[in-house]
């Protein structure tokens, strides 16, 4: 169903119980490690991530290489974290590695910290996986026990330790230096940059922030070379990806594919296509952050320079199918939702352009809205764009430009035919209302 | 009381950061599972032990989601319905656990067994309707696989 | 200046030091880029986003690294694709910004439509209104009207005390921070912070007991919106009713200049005072006060004042006309030949008293009993002046290679914009810090070197050339606080010696920005000893006259007492004759602080009653007794107190009312206030020269049981001006 014949990620689909150790051990696992540790120096482990042209997976695309090698030789400490705040709307990718794979995600932690010098990681999961944290935990302890991890590493003089921290429930943390602020014991807001966590990233010390799934990919680059890396995916988006596919489809689940091979529509295809029957009308790649892409342009193919070509991102490839039974004033508003109550309220244009935005789709849902209404939707969108301090007030505009641009005939549709007020999206706004979302944190 | 009952829990959160201000959350799950909640006391406990004044202790309560600041119940349910999970049936399933438990999102059951939730993303929305259940997870939910839960929970 | 910054914003060229902020280089050239979050004497954090322009920078060829000019040959510049928040971004060289395109004028309207969205536009009802950035920036560069519907707005509540002096308005406020900031970097109390967060977003306390700081009162002045009010002025008064005087605080030895805003009270029938608000001067309080000095003011209106002079008959305390009062004590001291005369002084009045009644008593009466009081600051004072810092010295310029040593003072509790000063000092600009203390102190927080002894004995180990006080010499700058606490008036002297030694020995007297700093107890202790000089204290006297003296325990016992006052003080009740006094919001005078800046205060009221200046009584004194003294007013007595006293040669009441411009510009039609009273029209002072230094060297003693376990300095400690506050009177300790 891949296309490739063993997974490289998510090997959990094709070893039984890789996430124990000695299982993992028994394939191939820590071999990169040792192999690192015991022949190879830091430098050489940079230059070879640098070689695979491995992007970063968290969304971004940044060369991971590149990224390690802005880290300053001659401070110290510095420090590895990783990004295990997965938390866009449609991605579940990382909770799969962290959960059935880990030993691969700290193999892959443990080669960022030695490529740049470090003696201490930390992997920074979302609050929401304590579950799969487990797993993560059982597996640093058994490295430990096993001489994987700790001091003096394989009689080399070479120290590291790697530990988990967890988040408590904050989309924002996902921002790299949110989640900093977040593990040293803050609100998560995001800092001022520059200065950069390259040079001013934990305790205000050079940091390497990487994603999962990322540092998943290191022990391969390290075990096999740069150029087995490049064997799979394009010249510029190398490697392979891992797909979270949810929606209208029959078999949502994670993927793992090469780069740059397959389409929109054979992602969907292997997906099993719709899973209602209906034509499937759009999907946001990239979860609700990403500009929704309609089924005409399916034939793109996933990678970040195609994506890009038709408007839209791969970013964490979070691929949300939906069927025409979805009416995207619906949709959209379910995002606008999910920003209003993530914005973490640093920035005007955020704080307040989700809360009114909002508010005037809560307006149409329930049959009040005019068109009048959508035209201050634009409106506000255009009031937020290209003023937010992070990202994530610009992707909370996403919903509402793309929507807008491929959909508006559901908003004028919704208006003129009166689709608003059903009892279905009466309960649904009374219970952002009153329920949970409605006092956000609290 | 927190010092008293989980002191080498403290000592090890503590030993995992160089900062005491960085074992402010760890802290604040350990107050959590002792207190149910985030209550006053253990807001002040935490801060005694992170050398920090409470009010920034209370900041940071006060901004993730999974701190309570509230009493809860024995268990809390969290049904994510977000856009993928609503996509596959997840604002009626909502609807069906605030009948099924008798209350709305956000409230707790008169008996102070369940704290029910309807929350954003919970990273499984392959297997909707999910729920976590005092964080675990579970999944492809029905309204008959719910009942049967509800009715375990509150033996 | 060879780190000059070259740069055009609108096309003007404007040259700035490096670092300079956008914002801030667009100032100089009178180019107010609006701004919320963003406040001079802050951290930038780019959060209101009212400060976007159009940033662009030199564009450079990527082959040849040179920068690419047009046919014309000018510099092509690269424009940021985006918008990007002048408050954050420094300034390069070459650079290029716009502040007045569509697009910046576009996003001023979209971030105030914003902005106003949550906020409940209350201005009538609102204390803030008259002097409220929002409001001024809103009418500047705000949308005409606001799209969103009313019915959306977010109420949230109105009237939230965060503590005793501070109330909060949760709809009013706007999320800058500027408060929480304040609180964080500059007060170091960390009090307030953000609770919740997206549009759920508040300022809350959850301390003990809530938002308890000194230096409460200053969020108040720097919130650009009505959210935060103090509990003195909330509700008594719109800003363009009140009147602003120039006046100096003198209820510490910082000095700190303040307007005092006055306005009619209808009922009373008198003016009094209805806030006091800082006024700027770098040099001293930046645009700080501490709390004490911002809500003290309500003994100046005390019905408890002293409003005419009284004198004993019948063994009771009688109104009486100074007429009769003056002649009394002419009377007695003419009529008695030989009479042992003693004058106290007390280190609250004003110079030109001090500098009067001493003449008086020296000259006129002719008697060597002069004695300022408490006694025990005028035990160092001489050689704290000696000492001092140079005639130049300016906190600002403290940073690394310096270094600061507290000894036996309590810098936040003695002197608390001074702890706020060199606390920056340490913190932002890495001074190094020394304290040695018997007790800790807020400042051992950001000590690097900490050292310890026994109560009553820092003179000793002053005197035991301790460690920690060696490898001075290396250092640019050092400047030595030091306090009194638990010393008696020798070994206080002799710690002021010892430390003066420490100086002279590492080879930093005579410079710019070293010297002694002491934590005198009150706002005019350099002052009075400076102008007493040599005093001579008599334990008894066949008559006593204590001037502002409040409750002295070592007041002269005498057969006859003067006391002159502005409140019944147990020395008041059981004196012959009572002369009301004038408090500093009355009348003209100077005062002189611990870093012995010499600065005017102006008249903001009218006297009380009949109280009158005290060198005024005793000039009337001084006729009936046969001296043809003529002062005309304060100024003709300083004048004459210049003349005399060495180290306030020079001085002039012209010169101490010069005023300098002041950057970063606070205050009247500035964003960062929209108000006239950071204004400084009164004056910044100068310093007085050290003068000579005494050349005796006092060895320490044993310690006293009295000065043992005499209370330890405190804030809110003497309490007879304080307690006539409802808001600080409660905070006694």
């Amino acid at each position: 169903m891949t296309g490739m014949e063993k997974h490289l990620l998510l090997r959990d689909l094709d070893v039984p119980n890789i996430r124990e150790l000695d299982v993992y051990m028994a394939n191939d696992g820590y071999a990169a490690w040792k192999k690192a540790v015991t022949s190879m120096k830091g430098e050489e482990v940079l230059a070879a991530v640098k070689d695979s042209g491995l992007r970063g997976r968290g969304g971004a695309g940044f060369p991971a290489g590149l990224k390690w090698s802005f880290i300053p030789k001659d401070v110290f400490p510095k420090y590895v974290v990783v990004n295990g705040d997965e938390s866009e709307p449609g991605t579940f990718k990382d909770h799969q590695l962290v959960r059935n794979n880990p030993h691969q995600v700290i193999e892959g932690t443990a080669l960022c910290a030695y490529a740049i010098g470090s003696n201490l990681a930390y992997i920074y999961l979302r609050g929401e996986f304590s579950e799969p944290g487990k797993e993560l935990e059982k597996a640093l302890a058994d490295a430990y026990a096993n001489g994987l991890l700790g001091s003096n590493l394989m009689g080399t003089g070479y120290s590291l330790d790697i530990r988990v921290h967890y988040g408590a429930g904050a989309y924002i943390c996902g921002e790299e230096s949110a989640l900093l602020e977040s593990l040293e014991g803050r609100i998560g807001q995001p800092r001022l940059k520059p200065p950069f966590p390259a040079t001013n990233g934990l305790y205000n010390k050079p940091t390497v922030i990487n994603n999962v799934e990322t540092l998943a990919n290191v022990p391969w680059i390290i075990l096999n070379g740069a150029a087995w890396y490049r064997q799979f995916g394009t010249e510029k988006s190398s490697g392979v990806k891992l797909f979270s596919v949810s929606g209208h489809v029959k078999n949502p689940g994670n993927y793992e594919l090469p780069l740059g091979k397959h389409s929109i529509q054979e992602l969907l295809d292997m997906a099993g296509g719709s899973s209602s029957g209906r034509p499937i009308k759009a999907v946001l790649p990239a979860g609700s952050s990403s500009p929704i892409i309609p089924a005409a342009n399916f034939g793109a193919k996933l990678d970040y320079e195609s994506m890009a070509g038709i408007g839209s991102v791969l970013g964490s490839c979070s691929f949300i199918f939906m069927d025409d039974s979805v009416d995207m004033v619906w949709a959209a508003r379910k995002m606008i939702r999910f920003f209003k109550h993530e914005s973490c309220g640093k920035c005007t244009p955020c704080r307040e352009g989700t809360y009114w935005a909002l508010k005037i789709y809560d307006k149409i849902l329930s049959g009040e809205g005019t068109l009048a209404d959508v035209d201050m939707i634009a409106e506000v969108n255009k009031q937020i764009i290209g003023k937010c301090f992070c990202p994530v007030g610009e992707f909370a505009t996403s919903s509402m430009t793309f929507t807008l641009k491929h959909f508006k005939q559901d908003y004028i549709d919704f208006i003129e035919k009166k689709k608003g007020g059903t009892p279905e999206y009466r309960a649904e706004l009374a219970r952002d209302t009153h329920g949970h979302h409605a006092q956000a944190a609290h | 009381m927190l010092r008293k009952n989980r002191a080498a829990d403290i000592e090890k959160v503590l030993a995992k950061y160089p900062t005491k201000r960085s074992a402010v959350m760890p802290l604040l799950n350990l107050a959590q599972e002792e207190y149910g909640f985030c209550s006053p006391e253990a807001i002040r406990e935490v801060a005694a032990i992170c050398d920090l004044d409470p009010t920034e202790v209370k900041s940071v309560v006060g901004f993730y989601t999974m701190f309570y600041e509230e009493k809860v119940g024995t268990n809390v349910i969290d049904v994510c319905d977000d856009l993928p999970c609503a996509l596959r049936g997840a604002d009626g399933f909502v609807a069906h656990c605030e009948r099924k438990l008798g209350i709305k999102a956000g409230e707790t059951t008169p008996d102070g067994k369940i704290t029910f939730h309807s929350v954003m993303c919970v990273a499984a929305c392959n297997r909707a309707p999910v729920a976590q259940v005092n964080g675990a997870y579970h999944y492809d939910l029905t309204p008959e696989s719910f009942d049967q839960m509800v009715d375990e929970l509150q033996k | 200046m060879a780190d000059l910054i070259n740069l055009t914003i609108d096309g003007f060229p404007v040259g700035v030091p490096k670092g300079t902020l956008i914002v801030d280089a667009a100032k100089r050239i009178g180019n107010d880029i609006p701004v919320f979050c963003y406040h001079p004497k802050l951290k930038p954090v780019g959060m209101c986003r009212m400060c976007l322009v159009e940033i662009g920078t030199p564009k450079v060829d990527p082959a040849t690294k040179q920068i690419v000019k047009d046919d014309k040959g000018n510099v092509v510049i690269a424009w940021q694709p985006k918008l990007n928040t002048g408050c954050t971004t420094p300034v390069s060289e070459g650079m290029a910004v716009r502040t007045k395109t569509q697009v910046v004028t576009d996003a001023r309207e979209d971030m105030l439509e914003f902005l106003l969205t949550s906020h409940p536009l209350d201005c009538p009802v609102c204390d803030k209104g008259g002097e409220c950035p929002l409001q001024n920036l809103t009418l500047a560069h705000g949308p005409g009207v606001s799209r969103f519907d009313y019915a959306d707005k977010q109420h949230n509540d109105k009237h939230v005390p965060l503590g005793e002096l501070i109330f909060l308005d949760r709809e009013r406020c706007i999320q800058c921070s500027r408060c929480v900031r304040f609180q964080d970097e500059i007060a170091d109390d960390h009090v307030l912070q953000f609770h919740d967060r997206g549009r759920g977003m508040e300022i809350v306390t959850f301390s003990d007991p809530g938002f308890d700081s000194y230096f409460g009162g200053n969020t108040t002045d720097i919130c650009p919106v009505g959210a935060l009010t103090t509990a003195d002025f909330r509700f008594k008064a719109r800003p363009w009713e009140l009147k602003s005087t120039q006046s100096v605080c003198g209820h510490s030895a910082v000095g700190c200049n303040t307007s005092l805003n006055t306005r009619l009270n209808t009922s009373t029938g008198t003016a009094e005072i209805k806030r006091v608000m800082p006024r700027q001067n770098e040099q001293v309080n930046e645009i700080w006060l501490c709390d004490k000095g911002r809500f003290v003011h309500h003994y100046t209106r005390a019905a408890e004042r002293i409003t005419r002079p009284l004198i004993r008959k019948d063994g009771k305390l009688q109104e009486a006309t100074w007429e009769s009062a003056l002649q009394l004590i002419s009377d007695k001291l003419n009529t008695v030949p030989g009479l042992r005369v003693a004058g106290v002084i007390g280190d609250r009045v004003a110079n030109e008293d001090a500098w009067l009644i001493k003449r008086f008593l020296t000259e006129v009466v002719k008697s060597p009993y002069v004695a300022a009081s408490p006694a025990l600051p005028s035990a160092y004072a001489d050689i704290a002046r000696a000492n001092g810092l140079g005639i130049d010295a300016d906190f600002k310029q403290l940073g690394k290679g310096d270094v600061i040593v507290i000894v036996n003072g309590d810098l936040e509790e003695q002197a608390p914009v001074w702890f706020l000063r060199l606390r920056q000092a340490v913190v932002d600009r890495g001074a190094k810090l020394i304290v040695a203390h018997h007790r800790s102190t807020k400042m051992h927080r950001y000590a690097q070197v900490i050292a310890r002894y026994q109560p009553g004995l820092a003179a000793q180990w002053v005197a035991s050339k301790p460690a920690e006080l060696q490898g001075l010499k290396d250092a640019r700058n050092v400047v030595i606080v030091f306090g009194d606490d638990t010393l008696g008036p020798p070994n206080a002297r002799a710690l002021a010696d010892g430390l003066a030694a420490v100086l002279h020995e590492a080879g930093q007297f005579g410079k710019s920005n070293s010297g002694l700093l002491p934590l005198y107890p009150h706002g005019n202790t350099q002052g009075v000893c400076d102008v007493i000089g040599a005093g001579a204290h008599a334990p008894t006297a066949d008559v006593a006259w204590l001037v502002g003296v409040g409750d002295a325990a070592d007041a002269p016992k005498a057969g006859f007492t003067i006391v002159s006052e502005l409140l019944m003080t147990d020395l008041a009740k059981s004196a012959d004759v009572v002369l009301p006094a004038l408090s500093a919001a009355e009348r003209d005078g100077t005062l002189t602080s611990g870093d012995r800046r010499v600065q005017r205060f102006y008249r903001a009221l009218p006297p009380l009653g009949e109280a009158r200046p005290d060198w005024w009584a005793a000039q009337e004194i001084a006729k009936r007794m046969g001296a043809a003294w003529a002062y005309s007013d304060a100024a003709a007595v300083f004048a004459d107190l210049a003349a005399h006293v060495g180290s306030y040669a020079g001085l002039t009441y012209a010169g101490l009312a010069k005023v300098e411009a002041q950057w970063p510009p606070v205050g009247r039609d500035d964003l960062y206030y929209g108000g006239t009273v950071y204004d400084n029209s009164g004056g910044v002072g100068a310093r007085t020269s050290q003068g000579n230094g005494p050349s005796d060297s006092p060895a320490p003693a044993e310690p006293t049981m009295e000065a043992l376990t005499r209370p330890q300095p405190a804030l809110y400690r003497s309490g007879e001006l304080i307690r006539l506050s409802d808001v600080i009177g409660r905070r006694l300790v």
